[in-house]
């Protein structure tokens, strides 16, 4: 459905902001862009919509290059931004009706508003909303005009846990009514809960793509693994290997060892501690997580 | 498979919606409308054009009707524009159907919507002071208005979308107050020092200014004053495409 091919992009100030991404979206999809904060998410996306002209490579949205498009390929592609892109001084309901305005069979804004539960602050202006009732605002507008294909940059950002439950239901809806749905996130847990496929994007790269089952058991220190064990300590000690399996010093003073971990191991590594003489200060085991996973291939936090 | 809205009624809402929003913002209304009146009056009561050959209200009303075009489309649109960029609002419509070109005729639609309220209000205001426009020069002043509004939005434009929309608040307030004192708007420039005249005459607000007193108190066509805000227009718009940033 949509295919950025290598693409490169420079920002307002001309830093080379994207070098390389590679991104394929379908319909009946979530597809999450998963990356730190300036990894180039927000700019890939600009590409895509056609906001912006990457330098090099190619962008296709529905069969078209959204650059030159006009509004026949606009109407089939709702877009939520990050920054809202929400004027000020309106009321929320005007404004859906406003944007519904634009689309020849639009959704019915009463029900829009009913199901984000945007009729609890109707007549307010947006410039008093809270955070996440801007990001409900947003993304009715995003949907109102029925879109085949649909842009969430960070949609989970500023909700509190309720919003998030039904801006997350409404999510897993639309794309079982078959809407291809393209998301940025920092958040492992969005993209865990949400996404069917997930690229990862760090400094302008698609470093590694995947479902998320693939991506945490498939990649890092010890490929096929589905555990992962961390801990703190002061950093730099030499651990070397543990029963076999490899103690990676991810960051300084983290350490992970992944693996098909066994009770030897952990009696393994706690004799290595012992002997370097190191009581870790927190000590953490779960399957693998995509934050584990960025970490791994990027040595970064993602937060 | 959804479809757009066919592109005039797209642009007539944006059009009704950007007008609607100027005329309930407070500040624009006194920039658009009171200032003027009290500009208005203010040059009617005071002798400070009688040293022309023109009645006082004569030579105030078309002078205040430039004005206006100031107040809507450098002022009042720029400031909107400017704003509208910093929240992004400009980027989420031209992803709508509406589109780029579509959020600027609906801009134009605006200005031409508010000030036609304005002539309305200040020509009334006028004509209950007197006023007797030369009736010859009335579609010449209509199409010099239109040549004004060009100027002064694609000035608005470029201004809104090059710098912080604080800027553009500053921008904006400051030329209204400068070109309103001795921008050639209010005052005819013949009555500035020698130095500046020749430069004063190159002003759009000048133009605009000698061009309405043409055609309402001589029912003339300012031939010279149309070229340049003509050139105005196609200046700025040219310096828009290329500098504007809707981000």
């Amino acid at each position: 459905m949509k295919d950025l091919g290598p693409v490169e992009a420079l920002d307002n100030k001309m830093v080379r902001v994207l070098d390389g991404v590679h991104l394929r979206a379908h319909p009946g999809e979530v597809t999450a862009l998963l990356g730190p904060n300036g990894a180039g998410k927000t700019t890939t996306l600009a590409c895509a919509q056609g906001l912006l002209k990457p330098n090099g490579g190619t962008v296709r949205l529905l069969g078209q290059d959204p650059h030159q498009a006009g509004a026949g390929l606009r109407s089939r592609v709702g877009v939520m931004l990050q920054e809202g892109g929400l004027p000020q001084a309106v009321r929320p309901v005007p404004l859906l009706r406003h944007v519904a305005g634009m689309y020849a069979q639009p959704r019915n804004v009463d029900e829009l508003v009913a199901r984000l539960g945007i009729n609890a602050f109707a007549n307010t202006p947006i410039r008093r909303l809270s955070g996440g009732q801007k990001q409900r605002v947003a993304l009715a507008a995003a949907l109102v005009g029925n879109p085949e294909v649909l842009f969430l940059d960070e949609p989970s950002a500023g909700l509190d846990p309720q919003s998030r439950s039904v801006v997350f239901e409404l999510i897993q809806e639309l794309r079982s009514e078959g809407l291809g749905i393209i998301l940025t996130t920092h958040l492992m847990d969005d993209a865990q809960r949400l996404a069917d496929y997930v690229f990862i994007i760090d400094a302008g790269r698609t470093v590694l793509h995947g479902t998320v089952p693939e991506l945490t058991a498939a990649t890092g220190p010890g490929t096929g693994t589905d555990r992962l064990l961390t801990f703190e300590a002061r950093p730099g000690v030499p651990f070397g290997t543990v029963a076999g399996l490899e103690v990676t010093e991810t960051v300084p003073g983290r350490y992970s060892l992944a693996g098909p971990l066994t009770p030897a191991h952990l009696q393994a590594l706690a004799a290595a501690w012992a002997a370097h003489s190191v009581m870790p200060s927190a000590i953490h085991m779960a399957p693998r997580s995509l934050e584990d996973v960025f970490l791994d291939i990027s040595g970064k936090e993602l937060r | 498979m959804s479809a757009p809205a066919p592109l005039a009624r797209r642009v007539l809402l944006q059009g009704r919606y950007e007008t609607l929003a100027m005329l309930r913002n407070g500040e624009q209304l006194l920039i658009a409308i009171i200032l003027p009146l009290m500009a208005l009056v203010g040059l009617v009561v005071t002798p400070l054009l009688d040293t022309f050959t023109a009645s006082r209200i004569d030579l105030a009303a078309p002078g205040v009707l430039a004005l206006c075009t100031v107040s809507t489309a450098l002022t009042g649109q720029g400031i909107a524009t400017g704003f509208d960029r910093r929240y992004g609002v400009l980027r989420f419509l031209s992803t709508t159907p509406l589109g780029q070109s579509g959020l600027i005729l609906g801009k134009i639609i605006a200005v031409l919507s508010v000030m036609t309220i304005q002539v309305a209000v200040v020509g009334g205001a006028a004509l209950l002071l007197g006023w007797q426009p030369a009736a010859g020069g009335l579609l010449a002043a209509l199409v010099q208005l239109v040549l004004g509004a060009a100027a002064f939005t694609s000035l608005g434009l470029l201004i809104a979308g090059t710098v912080r929309p604080e800027a553009t608040l500053a921008i904006t307030n400051l030329l209204w107050v400068l070109l309103a004192a001795a921008g050639g708007i209010l005052f005819p420039v013949a009555s500035w020092p020698d130095v500046y005249e020749p430069v004063a005459h190159l002003l759009p607000s000048t133009a605009l200014g000698d061009a309405l007193r043409s055609a309402l108190i001589e029912a003339q066509f300012n031939v010279l004053a149309s070229v340049i805000l003509l050139a105005w227009t196609v200046l700025a718009s040219l310096a828009a495409i290329r500098w504007f940033k809707w981000s």
